[in-house]
């Protein structure tokens, strides 16, 4: 663990979900749960509540595959990099039993007909690149911690990706594809068919495999093609007579496809994000959901075909009624490929702002980790498809506290780049930006570098934004007033200075804190300009290299001038000598200073490793050094204010205090730092483990509910102690009456003496607890059938700890119940490994 | 899951003139009526009773006009040698007007023979008006004196020599029957009170004043000379309000519309220029063919009537205002039952089930949502929108551009097809906000159609005239790089002269440039 006191690099934003495709739970229709791969974590969401319920962790590399035991739905396999494949209770998040298999697990297949056996993809030993699927025999061990060692191989030279291998009906046969190879193997006849598509046979076309999947009735089976056709392969059985058809919508690679539950259907999807529906295998009937956002990577089906998910290459799971209606989505920190516009922090809710859809803006609050909302910039249909040159957003700026919005966008076009410079309105009645001002081609090369100066104490007319661009020059902009009362609007930009330096490029430009100064930087050179007059008042530079970065300082040390160049040195300028205070060598990618303090963060990359380098342009040595920050490049950094202040108790640590620093990744990967432990972090997440309160109330309970509450008021009134009401409440009995549908109760007779008995007080109470317990037992056993060892050596334990809580009852309340009650759900199964 | 966004089509900021109100007002006119005079018309003046017949002053001649009429109704043609400012009075009977000959003649618009004569002036009077009480008329003429006459006794009250130059322009107060102003070449208006000896007030205009307006409240003058109009408060002893230099040529006639809200100004540099008489700005301005002598507006500001040094009258009339009341009618009903239950405000308790809108797409967003490019841009080509709304065939052909499909869609055109193509961009590719478009479609359609080029007259004629648009548009381009070159150097000689940097851009080496050497 981390010593108390250093500070931990804690990963957010959700990690990638492209991992694997998502899984439906089984069970009942009324409370569905997807599960889904989302980085080392395998994330519980319920589908009614919109809500993520449970993050289950445990994993120390990437999950590879999820797969819902075919035996018992309440239990999950899910397999990872790091060689493990895990069992879990996903009701609760318990991992049950973890199997050590050694090497890499790619993918992973459970399938009903092997009994105690899953199927995972290998790489094969000493060659690179070569994949082997796999079974493995899961062990019926009584630990938690079991080997998995009994591996046999099934296929040789498969697919690493879970989309190049199905199984069949029944899982009488598997089929795996790779590049023009179609492999069926028949587990009883333990025959092996090879086919191969000829590459010739297609001009210009790619045919070879991209996914497979299985008819879950008939002997069919349907692959995708880089292409964008879609076979059907039939009778292939023989090695000659077998029969294809040929499905063709796609113009692009199809990404994945599904079938639906008797087969009918068949769900594909690829680049160009729409979901395809084929109706009977024909092509002439089929449905579309168009425009789903971004291109899809994967598509599962629930069991009972009623619900089907996308996953996304952007992060994002969008949920699909069975006919094709969008439903709903689930969304973090949407993953564009680049984030141009660089790291902002709104500061309006404080969220970080940055690339998101293509063309959009995503505002992702750090506090709840969530997507605030997306903004649409370019306001362009987006047609998906490689190699266009699309229009995107490449840099962002706020003003005035969140009023004014200034982006840029621009083609990947290097010749000819269509820029446009969009100034935004924040419209406080719709609560959202309303485009105020747009101007074509505001450089007439690409834009460097975008700021507004934003001085409180000047007002609202003190608004300027200074834009750099490769064509060198910078182009200071205005706010200019409408004369004419019929205007629609009455402000309006527009350029109002032009300034270069010896035709360099400019790259960077910076306001002084109190707005007088402004710094742009011209490849080598700093220049500083008088905002007022628009005079140059001094340069500076630091040869050899260009200037990457620069800031000045705040608060204290605002007459500093701070810039890092190419060669990898830091120079702290002063203002008012017009001298070098001192120079770093530091090969600084990011320098960002803290709006609310003196500090400033500087990032290094070197030797394959991000450092941290927080100092105060005053003095020379840095207050803060944290080496090793992460292995991945650190692009981008943003320091977000804090709500209120943390208490810090680390003196060095006190830079943290007012805002947070985060991180962005070239993986894309967000990160910060905290001083708080693991623990810690984690506990409100942990609140949400209560499912049972997630569930809807039934009419009949707000009813109760009512009167119950009118009962207690009037008891308190009457100062009759309020412990009968409030265990009526907490008793299981009524809880389970109240919370189950009416549909499913049994006989009003069969529950009148729990009932009963749980209204009763004191002495009674105790067993009417037991009572209910015993019910919850019951199910509890009908749905642990498979490994039975497990759940009596829990039965045990649970018995025992029964009798200990029966004596206490009257006197525990509700929370410390909660409590017992978690405990006992607990997994006491390694006791009897002593 | 979005839905379809339609294509974005730009906008551009209209340059030069905006439309407002005042322009939409003025501008609903007919195209005018041109009626060649004998002379340069001195004056024009309107009846102020209906039918509002209008008096022109030309050479030695009054024609009276009819409100329609392009021959004059009336003649007045006893004078001698130049007529000068044939005025109106207030019930439109009388009609006074000096001469040349330093007489002042009083006519009755149904007679021919003057009914008076009044012999004072020995020089030509150029101005002559009636005071508000009908019954006596003043006068200025060039021997620098400003008459007073009587009518029923046809002599003179008063005689004021206050003027050191000629009196070329005056006008009577409404309100009060024995104040009337002129106004000289001396520079000066003098206002005068017919119950004193001498002027009460003297204005110093500072240019020969042509011409001189008082408000119909009387407590304001406008005065005109020289390039300038100015506006005086009378009531606060004369002085200057507001003072105008919208004209770069002498300002001969000054005109209020009949709602007195605007002030029109006619001058020798062919305008005709509508101030608001609230915040003095130009609201529009008329142009005309030669210099402006006089200018008369007719009550409810139906005809415009302006008159030329070179003799031409100018008559614009107002375009009858349309109405369509008949159709109005038969929509009423269907319009009752079109909002029938829409203006149903939801109380608290009720449940409201929003309809989703239906979004109407335009034809080419339709065919562009399901990549049908070729019909698409075919959709754009078709006349109504190329010829009226440009900038949303050339969105739709920069959309095709951005998705990899413009060639496919320029493609396979047959030759009439590719003559409207080729039609469009010749006339649009020299245009600054379509040319980075259309130069990639004149390219792709270069590429395309090379090959077929000779085997259609029709076409080449049409690559012909792309190629002269070009080369024109280059020539143009050229032109203006030498004019912004020679304005460079006036402008580097402008910089030396002070030695602040004004200059905005390329101002190197202006500033000191200071370099810390890197010491550590």
């Amino acid at each position: 663990m981390v010593a108390p006191g250093a500070l931990r690099v804690v990963r957010c934003g959700g990690s990638a979900l492209g991992g694997a495709r998502a899984v439906f739970s089984a069970d009942s229709k009324q409370v569905g749960y997807l599960l889904f791969a989302s980085g080392d974590f395998v994330k519980v969401y319920s589908v009614s509540t919109e809500e993520t319920l449970l993050l289950m962790g445990g994993h120390a590399g990437l999950v590879t595959g999820i797969q819902l035991n075919p035996h018992n739905h309440m239990q999950l396999y899910s397999s990872s990099l790091d060689g493990t494949i895990k069992l879990w209770d996903f009701m609760d998040g318990i991992p049950i039993k973890t199997f050590t298999v050694g090497s890499k697990l790619l993918a992973l297949y459970a399938v009903a007909s092997a009994e105690d056996s899953v199927f995972v993809v290998i790489p094969k030993k000493g060659e690179r690149d070569t994949f082997q699927l796999v079974s493995v025999k899961l062990t019926k061990g009584a630990g938690q911690d079991l080997e998995g060692k009994e591996l046999s191989v099934v296929l040789d030279g498969v697919g690493a990706s879970m989309k190049h291998i199905a199984f069949g009906r029944e899982g009488a046969y598997v089929v795996s594809v790779k590049d023009v190879n179609l492999q069926v193997y028949f587990f009883k006849q333990k025959l092996l068919n090879r086919f191969s598509l000829n590459t010739m046979k297609t001009k210009g076309g790619d045919n070879r495999f991209s996914c497979v999947m299985c008819h879950p009735t008939e002997d069919c089976i349907a692959t995708g093609h880089a292409d964008g056709k879609i076979r059907l392969w039939r009778n292939f059985h023989h090695r000659k007579e077998y029969t294809y058809s040929t499905l063709h919508w796609h113009h692009d690679i199809v990404m994945d496809l599904a079938f639906s539950l008797e087969g009918t259907r068949l769900l594909s999807g690829g680049v160009e994000s729409v979901l395809v529906q084929w109706h009977n295998e024909s092509s002439c009937q089929k449905d579309f959901l168009p425009r789903l956002g971004s291109p899809i990577e994967y598509i599962s089906m629930s069991s009972d075909g009623s619900l089907c998910c996308t996953l996304h290459e952007d992060n994002r799971i969008t949920i699909i009624n069975s006919n094709l209606r969008f439903s709903r989505s689930i969304q973090g920190l949407i993953k564009s490929k680049d984030v141009k516009t660089g790291l902002v922090v709104d500061p309006r809710t404080k969220a970080l702002v940055l690339n998101g859809e293509p063309g959009h803006l995503q505002f992702y609050s750090t506090q709840t980790d969530q997507q605030l909302f997306s903004l649409d910039i370019v306001q362009r249909q987006h047609v998906h498809q490689a190699g266009l040159k699309q229009l995107d957003l490449v840099k962002v700026a706020f003003g005035a506290q969140g009023t004014w919005l200034a982006t840029v966008e621009e083609s990947e076009e290097v010749t000819d780049p269509e820029l446009q410079l969009k100034l935004w309105f924040y419209n406080e009645e719709t609560q959202s930006f309303k485009l105020n001002t747009r101007v074509n081609t505001p450089h007439d090369s690409h834009i460097t570098d975008m700021c507004f100066r934003d001085v409180d104490e000047l007002g609202e007319d003190s608004l300027i934004l200074v834009t750099t661009g490769r064509d060198c020059v910078f182009k200071v902009w205005v706010m200019v007033e409408d004369t004419d009362p019929e205007a629609q609007q009455s402000v309006s930009w527009s350029c109002d200075f032009v300034g270069s330096y010896h035709n360099y490029q400019a790259t960077n430009c910076c306001f002084s804190e109190d707005g007088s100064l402004l710094a742009v930087s011209f490849e080598g050179t700093v220049t500083v300009w008088d905002s007022l007059t628009w005079d140059l008042k001094c340069t500076f530079c630091h040869p050899p290299g260009n200037i990457r970065n620069i800031c000045f300082g705040r608060l204290t040390c605002s007459k500093y001038l701070v810039g890092a160049t190419d060669y990898g040195f830091l120079c702290c300028w002063n203002l008012l000598t017009c001298a070098l205070e001192w120079s770093a060598h530091l090969n600084v990618v990011v320098l960002q200073p803290d709006p609310l303090s003196e500090h400033i963060a500087a990032v290094s990359w070197l030797s394959k490793k991000s450092s941290l380098f927080v100092f105060k342009p005053s003095e020379p040595r840095p207050i803060y050094i944290q080496r090793n920050l992460c292995k991945e490049k650190i692009l981008l950094a943003a320091f977000v204010p804090r709500d209120e202040p943390e208490v810090i108790s680390s003196e060095k640590h006190l830079w943290l205090r007012k805002s947070q620093p985060f991180f962005l990744t070239d993986t894309q990967e967000l990160m910060t730092l905290s001083t708080k432990s693991l623990e810690e972090r984690l506990t409100p997440s942990s609140k949400q483990l209560a499912v049972e309160e997630s569930l809807p109330v039934t009419p009949f309970s707000v009813l109760l509910g009512k009167h119950r509450r009118q009962q207690a008021q009037e008891d308190t009134d009457l100062g009759k102690p309020l412990v009968h009401s409030k265990q009526e409440q907490a008793s299981p009995a009524v809880r389970e009456l109240l919370h189950t549908p009416a549909h499913v109760l049994p006989s009003a007779s069969f529950l009148c003496t729990i009932f009963i008995n749980s209204l009763l007080i004191s002495k009674e109470n105790k067993s009417a607890e037991e009572v209910a317990d015993e019910v919850e037992m019951e199910s509890e056993k009908a749905e642990d059938d498979s490994d039975e060892e497990d759940v009596t050596a829990m039965e045990q334990e649970d018995t025992s700890h029964m009798e200990f809580l029966g004596e206490m009852t009257c006197k525990l309340s509700k929370s410390q119940e909660k409590e017992l009650r978690k405990i006992r759900k607990m997994d006491y199964s390694w006791i009897a490994a002593f | 899951m979005a839905a379809y966004k339609p294509v974005v089509v730009q906008a551009c900021p209209k340059l030069g003139e905006r439309i407002t109100q005042d322009t939409l007002y003025w501008r609903g006119y007919k195209t005018p009526v041109q009626i060649k005079e004998f002379g340069a018309v001195n004056k024009i003046d309107f009846s102020p009773v209906p039918p509002y017949n209008y008096a022109v002053t030309a050479s030695s001649r009054i024609h009276i006009y009819g409100r329609y009429s392009q021959e004059p109704i009336k003649t007045f043609s006893r004078f001698r040698d130049a007529a000068y400012c044939a005025t109106y009075r207030d019930d439109g009977r009388l009609l006074a007007a000096g001469s040349e000959d330093g007489s002042v003649c009083l006519f009755d618009v149904s007679g021919k023979a003057p009914l008076r004569q009044f012999e004072g002036h020995t020089k030509p009077v150029h101005v002559v008006g009636f005071l508000s009480d009908k019954y006596r008329i003043f006068s200025g003429g060039d021997d620098y004196s400003s008459n007073l006459w009587d009518i029923p006794s046809a002599t003179e009250i008063i005689s004021y020599s206050e003027h050191t130059d000629y009196v070329r322009c005056g006008c009577a107060s409404k309100v009060n029957a024995d104040v009337f102003i002129t106004g000289s070449y001396d520079h000066t208006v003098k206002l005068f009170d017919a119950r004193t000896k001498s002027s009460v007030m003297t204005i110093e205009h500072g240019h020969p004043v042509e011409s001189v307006l008082l408000f119909p409240s009387g407590g304001l003058l406008v005065s005109a000379g020289g390039r300038y109009v100015k506006v005086w408060d009378v009531l606060k002893g004369g002085q200057l309000l507001v003072s105008l230099k919208n004209h770069h040529k002498t300002v001969t006639c000054l005109c209020l519309n009949s709602s007195g809200q605007r002030l029109l100004s006619g001058s020798l540099d062919r305008h005709v220029k509508i101030y608001s008489t609230t915040s003095y700005k130009v609201v529009h301005s008329f142009n005309y063919a030669t210099s402006i002598l006089s200018l008369a507006l007719s009550p409810e500001d139906e005809t415009i009537v302006v008159g030329m040094t070179n003799g031409v009258l100018n008559i614009k009339h107002r375009k009858p205002e349309e109405k369509n009341e008949n159709s109005q009618k038969k929509r009423q009903p269907a319009y009752r039952t079109y909002v029938k239950g829409r203006t149903y405000m939801p109380k608290q308790e009720d449940f409201c089930v929003s309809k989703p809108v239906k979004r109407v797409l335009r034809k080419y967003d339709k065919l562009l949502r399901s990549f049908q490019s070729s019909k698409a841009l075919d959709a754009v080509l078709e006349p109504p929108i190329m010829l009226h709304t440009p900038e949303v065939t050339v969105a739709v052909m920069q959309e095709l551009h951005r998705r990899g499909t413009l060639r496919s869609a320029l493609a396979g055109r047959d030759e009439k097809q590719v003559n409207l193509l080729l039609t469009f961009v010749a006339r649009r590719v020299i245009e600054p906000r379509f040319t980075p478009v259309l130069v990639t479609v004149a390219d792709m359609i270069t590429d395309i159609y090379q090959p077929v080029v000779g085997q259609s007259a029709i076409v080449d004629k049409q690559f012909l005239k792309l190629q002269q648009a070009i080369g024109k548009e280059i020539d143009y381009q050229e032109e203006l790089l030498e004019v912004l070159g020679m304005m460079d150097t006036l402008f580097a000689t402008f910089t030396k002269k002070r030695d602040t940097c004004l200059e905005e851009s390329k101002s190197n080496g202006v500033t000191e440039i200071i370099e810390t050497s890197p010491n550590y």
